[in-house]
C-alpha cells in the first residue's frame, strides 16, 4: 500500500476507486475534502466484510454473529480511543457525526450544568452545528451566548479569550480547525485558561481529527467530537470523546433499548457509560468502517498526513496568489493552518465558478459553508472553498486554476 | 454538458444589466425572496394598477444565473396582467421541469427560454426558479 514515514499522494490516489475513474472524460480532482472524503478499498472491503461474515445486532444475542458484531463494534471503540489517546474506551460515545455529538452535549451535560444566567462562550468562525444546539439550550434555560471575535486572519486573539471568559461563563464550546479559513485554534493555551476559571470546554474537532494527530492528554478538553466521514470511514458514524468522571455524571440523551439497566413500568436505570448514550441499534458497519479507516491514516502517520496537507496549501496559496483577480480570505501563514482555503474571483458569484471549475473536473464547494456569521464578519455572501487530503497533489491545484482561469475568461466575455 | 448553452450572451447580458435593478420609492407589493442554502437572495418591487404589472425592479445579490433569471423575467412581465404574468411562471416552471415539448408554448416565454438548459443542471435549477417564485408570492 504504502511505506511508513512518506506520502506519495500519485499511490495513495490508487486506493480510492471514486478518484481514479474519469467523469465525462475528465479525472476526479477531488478538492471538497472539508465537506467529506472518500473512502479507500481497505474501508470499502472492511465493510463488506463485516456484512457478508459477521452481521447481526450486537450486545443482545448469545448466538455467533450477535457476538462477532458486538465484538467488531467494540474494537472499532478501542480503536478511536488509541487514535486520540483518550484513557479509557468508556470514554469513546458513538454517535451519527459532529453535529449530534453537540446536541447531545446541550441535552444532557449543559442542560443539567447550567443554570439562568449562566453564559456559553462561542466563536465568530464557528460552523452553524456549534451554534444551533447552544442557542436552542439558550431559550431553552434563559441563558445567554457570547461570541469570541476573530481578527482579519481569522484568528482568535488570546486576549479576547481573556476579555470574554467571566464569572458567568460556564462553557466554551469552539473548533479546533474553522472549516472555512483553516485556522487552527491553540486549544491546549485556551483550555488551561478555561479550567483555571472553571469554565468546561467543549472541541468541535470535524476538521482537525482527521488531519492532525491529536492527544486528549495533551489537550485536556473535557469534550471532543468529530465525524468519521470527513476521515475516510462512511457517513453516519461519529465520535464523542468526553472525560469519564463527566459522563458518568450526565443524564441519558436518547432514551430506549440498548442504555437501560433495569426497566420497569413507571421508571427505569440507565446502563453504565458509554452504552448510556447509545440508545438504539448502533452503526455496526460504520464504526467497521471507522476502524479501518483509522488503520489506514495510521499506517500513513498522521504527522504525515499534516505535513502533505501543508505541502499542498503552500503551493495552493502560492500559485493562487499569482492570479490578482482573487480574494483570499484568511491567514497567509501556513504555520497554524490546516489545508483549507476560502477565497473569491472578483465579479463572480461563487456559484458561477464552481459550476465552471466543475467543468474541468475539479470539485469545490461554493457557498457559506454553514457559517453564516463568519460569512458577515467577512463583508460576504458566499465563497468558493478547496480543501485537501492525504490523496491531493499538485496536478489536482493545476486543475483547480486553469478552471478558475476559465471562469475568469468567460465572464470577461460575457460582460 | 456545454457550459456555453446555461452562461449564453443573452445570460451574461442580463447578469450584468442595470436597468431593472433598483428599489420603488411606494410599491404596491414588495416580496422577498431567498434561497437560503445557496444565499441568493432577492426582493422584488412591484407598481401594480388595474390589475396591470407597470413597473417592476428588484435588488438583492446571488449568482449570474439567478440575476439573469430575475432581470429576463422582469423584462417578460412589465405591462401584462397579473394573471398573464401568472400563467407565465408556471408556464417557466414547466419549461424547467421539462414538462413541456410543446415549441410553441415556449415561445411566449421570449428571452426566458435561453434558461431552458439549466434543467439539464439540477444543482443550478433553484437559481433559475427562485424569481419566479417569488413573483407568484407577490401577486397571487
Amino acid at each position: 500500500m504504502k511505506s511508513k514515514g512518506s506520502l506519495d499522494s500519485s499511490e495513495i490516489k490508487k486506493d480510492f476507486p471514486v478518484l481514479v475513474q474519469k467523469i465525462k472524460g475528465n479525472s476526479v480532482h477531488y478538492l471538497d475534502n472539508a465537506a467529506t472524503t472518500q473512502k479507500p478499498n481497505l474501508v470499502l472491503d472492511k465493510v463488506e466484510q463485516y456484512n457478508k461474515n459477521f452481521h447481526a445486532n450486537p450486545h443482545r444475542g448469545a448466538h455467533y454473529l450477535s457476538v462477532q458484531a458486538t465484538e467488531k463494534y467494540e474494537k472499532a471503540r478501542k480503536k478511536v480511543k488509541d487514535f486520540i489517546n483518550a484513557n479509557s474506551d468508556k470514554e469513546i460515545i458513538f454517535t451519527r457525526n459532529t453535529t449530534e455529538s453537540i446536541n447531545l452535549l446541550s441535552y444532557t451535560f449543559a442542560e443539567k450544568e447550567l443554570e439562568a444566567g449562566d453564559e456559553i462562550l462561542l466563536s465568530t468562525a464557528e460552523h452553524h452545528s456549534n451554534i444551533l444546539p447552544w442557542q436552542q439550550l439558550a431559550e431553552r434555560k434563559n441563558i445567554s451566548l457570547n461570541y469570541l471575535d476573530i481578527n482579519k486572519e481569522g484568528e482568535i486573539p488570546f486576549e479576547e479569550v481573556k476579555k470574554k471568559i467571566t464569572d458567568k461563563t460556564k462553557i466554551i464550546s469552539i473548533t479546533h480547525m474553522s472549516n472555512v479559513t483553516g485556522v487552527i485554534n491553540d486549544i491546549k493555551k485556551i483550555t488551561d485558561y478555561a479550567h483555571q476559571n472553571g469554565v468546561y470546554v467543549i472541541v468541535d474537532g470535524a476538521q482537525a481529527a482527521p488531519h492532525m494527530k491529536i492527544d486528549m492528554q495533551k489537550l485536556n478538553v473535557d469534550f471532543y467530537a468529530f465525524s468519521g466521514h470527513k476521515m475516510l470511514a462512511p457517513m453516519g458514524i461519529g465520535v464523542l470523546y468526553g472525560k469519564k468522571e463527566l459522563l458518568e455524571k450526565m443524564p441519558p440523551f436518547l432514551t430506549g433499548g440498548g442504555m437501560i439497566e433495569y426497566v420497569k413500568k413507571d421508571s427505569s436505570s440507565f446502563a453504565p457509560i458509554p452504552e448510556r448514550f447509545e440508545a438504539g441499534t448502533p452503526n455496526v458497519e460504520g464504526a467497521v468502517g471507522l476502524k479501518a479507516a483509522i488503520e489506514y491514516l495510521e499506517e500513513i502517520g498522521m504527522e504525515n498526513v499534516f505535513k502533505h496537507e501543508q505541502n499542498i496549501l503552500e503551493y495552493a496559496l502560492n500559485e493562487l496568489n499569482k492570479l490578482n483577480y482573487l480574494e483570499i480570505y484568511g491567514s497567509q501563514n501556513i504555520e497554524n493552518r490546516g489545508g483549507i482555503i476560502s477565497f473569491n474571483i472578483q465579479g463572480i458569484h461563487s456559484h458561477d465558478s464552481a459550476t465552471i471549475i466543475d467543468s474541468k473536473g475539479v470539485a469545490v464547494r461554493s457557498g457559506h459553508h454553514c457559517a453564516q456569521p463568519l460569512m458577515e464578519y467577512l463583508g460576504i455572501n458566499s465563497t468558493l472553498r478547496a480543501s485537501f487530503y492525504i490523496y491531493n497533489d499538485k496536478e489536482d491545484i493545476d486543475a483547480l486554476i486553469r478552471g478558475i482561469k476559465k471562469a475568469k475568461e468567460m465572464f470577461s466575455n460575457g460582460s | 454538458m456545454d457550459l456555453n448553452s446555461v452562461y449564453t450572451e443573452l445570460i451574461m447580458h442580463h447578469n450584468n444589466k442595470k436597468e431593472n435593478k433598483g428599489e420603488l420609492d411606494d410599491p404596491d407589493v414588495s416580496e422577498h425572496g431567498h434561497n437560503p442554502n445557496c444565499g441568493d437572495d432577492i426582493t422584488l418591487d412591484l407598481k401594480i394598477e388595474d390589475d396591470v404589472i407597470k413597473n417592476a425592479v428588484f435588488h438583492g445579490s446571488g449568482c449570474a444565473i439567478s440575476q439573469a433569471s430575475t432581470s429576463i423575467m422582469i423584462d417578460l412581465i412589465e405591462g401584462k396582467s397579473v394573471e398573464e404574468a401568472l400563467e407565465l411562471v408556471e408556464t417557466f416552471i414547466k419549461m424547467i421541469k421539462k414538462e413541456i415539448d410543446n415549441k410553441e408554448e415556449l415561445k411566449k416565454l421570449k428571452d426566458a427560454r435561453a434558461l431552458q438548459n439549466i434543467s439539464n443542471m439540477p444543482a443550478r435549477v433553484k437559481c433559475a426558479v427562485l424569481s419566479w417564485h417569488t413573483l407568484k408570492e407577490a401577486i397571487q
